[in-house]
């Protein structure tokens, strides 16, 4: 699947802008505030109904305008497909498919299926343990919905469960009765999310080994590593050896919403031994490993948007990574940089389709391709 | 409408009062007010007084907890119901809807809310313990649960189960799955998961 033609008008600093695409390599460089990342977004919100970035609407609009509108010509299963997406201030955004408008956006999200890979990704290295359960659930419910489901019911009986605590705690009443109904919907739920996930685990970490060593060349160690209390031993004898402590801190202490993923180099953390080059190739192995999942659900290949990839990374690894996305096994790549050079040597090498092009405060020129012929103006302010 | 001054303190009284009520906001109140002014006072009054009669003598059945003007109501009295099969339901309203279908020829037992702590809700605010004792006192031979597929709905029908073990009596639960009518590309993957894991004999259909 790709977007053949884009066409953007007040989004963001955006104000008009239409251009069009190589189904393969496509590229937008230019200084910092121009607005590369955000013609990336605008392809990210015909996928998703929203901005990567920013989720409130109304601030996704030009300064000083009264409404965005995002349209894109997309060639799906050899199939034309037409995404209309306009938001004016105080009204509800519309989507629509081939001029048919959507009555829920969730019939939308999933068919033009994609996978961005921005620097605020970091947080998944960096951040708590719940951004990387985030990235695990989110790559798991995209194709199952009893998953999300199970999820959702037990994050609903922890916090029926927590409440129970607090009320004991407050009244100084202790009701065995009352706390067992909400431990056996824990145990019964946890125990289904904790094997799925393990499964997912089990499928995602040699993919995730692959793509690290090729890009690494195989000089370093990684490890990825489901990590769960469940791991350890039954989850209703954990419940309730750890009754007396849930009791005082009036929380649920065991469970799967207390799960992680050990990121490892070598035999030290990530977070704390990685260097930054080596947190970026960790991201971006693990990215790409979610983008082999996700086209191994999806009938359409997904589009690959990589949002300032050459920072922090050395020459090899970037020829690496554009080599490997240039490849077969993946569809239209969007690469934002700053730095022309950068692209000018490697991207010719590759030998795929590509489109470069200018981005100037919120104008987009072609600047070169390898379809012979004069680059031609696509935009101009 | 924030700090709106009535003419009239009794007009202001009766929006206050209305503007009480669920779903109704100062504007829709006040709508309703000048509309009662208009009515001829016999009117009024038979509304006035319905409310007062309706809060001062309505009784609980003693049986089921239903909603009754009487010591007994009218289901829990009527001797040609089955008395040994007890549908557990969360309210009135569940009763009504089970009443419709004419599918169903027992008793009920009302429980009046569901087992949920994040709104102070316990066990022990529900009609559980009556319905052990009554499981225990009489005849019964099964309990069916009809409570929301919530998880509040799922512990409640849990709690029920636990407490009712001992007795030997039948539990059952409503069926979950393909509602009649819908076709099937439309129907959400997760209650289409569970009507196929939930799946039954093609014989056993037939008649229904």
């Amino acid at each position: 699947m790709y977007i053949k033609e884009l066409s953007v008008i007040n989004f963001k600093n955006l104000e008009q802008v239409e251009l069009e695409f190589s189904h393969k390599l496509n590229c937008f460089i230019g200084n910092n505030g121009v607005g590369k990342t955000n013609l990336l977004d605008g392809i990210y919100y015909l996928s998703f109904c929203k901005s990567y970035f920013n989720s409130v609407d109304s601030q996704n609009i030009r300064h000083e305008e009264e409404f965005f509108v995002l349209q894109g010509q997309y060639s799906r299963l050899d199939e034309d497909e037409n995404i209309y997406c306009g938001f004016q201030k105080g009204q509800k955004k519309k989507f629509r498919r081939n001029k048919k408008e959507y009555k829920r956006l969730s019939e939308h999200i999933g068919l033009l299926p994609l996978v961005m890979i921005s620097p605020s990704d970091t947080s998944l290295i960096m951040g708590g343990s719940d951004e990387r359960r985030k990235f695990m659930d989110s790559v798991i419910s995209q194709n199952d919905r009893q998953y999300l489901d199970q999820l959702i019911r037990y994050n609903r009986a922890l916090l029926q469960r927590n409440n129970l605590l607090k009320y004991f705690a407050a009244n100084r009443v202790f009701e065995p009765d009352n706390l067992e109904v909400w431990d056996a919907q824990l145990v019964m739920l946890g125990e289904k999310i904790n094997k799925r996930r393990q499964e997912f685990l089990g499928e995602l970490q040699p993919i995730f080994q692959k793509y690290y060593d090729f890009i690494s060349d195989g000089h370093e160690q990684v490890t990825l590593e489901y990590q769960s209390q469940l791991n350890e031993g039954d989850f209703e004898g954990q419940l309730k050896e750890a009754l007396q402590r849930d009791r005082v801190l009036q929380f649920t202490s065991v469970g799967i919403h207390k799960d992680d993923l050990e990121l490892k180099l070598g035999d030290f953390p990530m977070k704390k031994m990685g260097s930054q080059g080596q947190k970026k190739t960790y991201l971006v192995a693990l990215k790409l490993a979610q983008f082999d999942f996700i086209r191994s659900v999806n009938q359409a290949m997904p589009i690959l948007l990589l949002d300032d990839i050459f920072d922090k990374l050395d020459g090899e690894r970037v020829e690496k990574i554009v080599k490997l996305v240039s490849g077969n096994t993946f569809g239209q790549i969007f690469i934002t940089d700053t730095n022309r050079e950068h692209l000018d040597q490697i991207i010719p090498r590759v030998g795929a389709d590509y489109r470069i092009f200018r981005v100037t405060d919120g104008a987009v020129t072609e600047n070169g391709n390898n379809n012979g012929g004069e680059p031609k103006v696509v935009e101009n302010n | 409408m924030t700090q709106d001054t009535f003419p009239s303190k009794l007009l202001e009284n009766a929006v206050t009062e209305f503007a009480k009520l669920p779903g109704i906001g100062k504007k829709t109140a006040l709508r309703l007010v000048l509309h009662l002014l208009k009515q001829d006072k016999e009117d009024v009054h038979r509304f006035s007084n319905s409310i007062t009669r309706l809060r001062d003598e309505i009784r609980h059945c003693k049986v089921c907890r239903n909603i009754s003007d009487t010591e007994v109501c009218n289901i829990c009295s009527n001797e040609s119901r089955d008395h040994g099969t007890i549908c557990v339901v969360e309210n009135i309203r569940d009763v009504m809807s089970i009443e419709n279908t004419q599918q169903y020829h027992g008793v009920f037992h009302v429980l009046g809310g569901i087992i949920s702590p994040m709104d102070g809700i316990g066990p022990a605010d529900l009609e559980i313990d009556s319905l052990i004792k009554r499981v225990g006192e009489g005849d019964v031979k099964e309990i069916i649960l009809a409570l929301s597929t919530t998880m509040e709905g799922d512990s409640t029908n849990f709690y029920i189960f636990k407490k009712l073990k001992e007795s030997g009596v039948k539990v059952s639960m409503l069926a979950r799955g393909v509602s009649i009518g819908d076709e099937l590309e439309y129907i959400d993957e997760v209650t289409l998961g569970r009507s196929i894991i939930n799946r039954q004999l093609f014989e056993q259909s037939l008649g229904q």
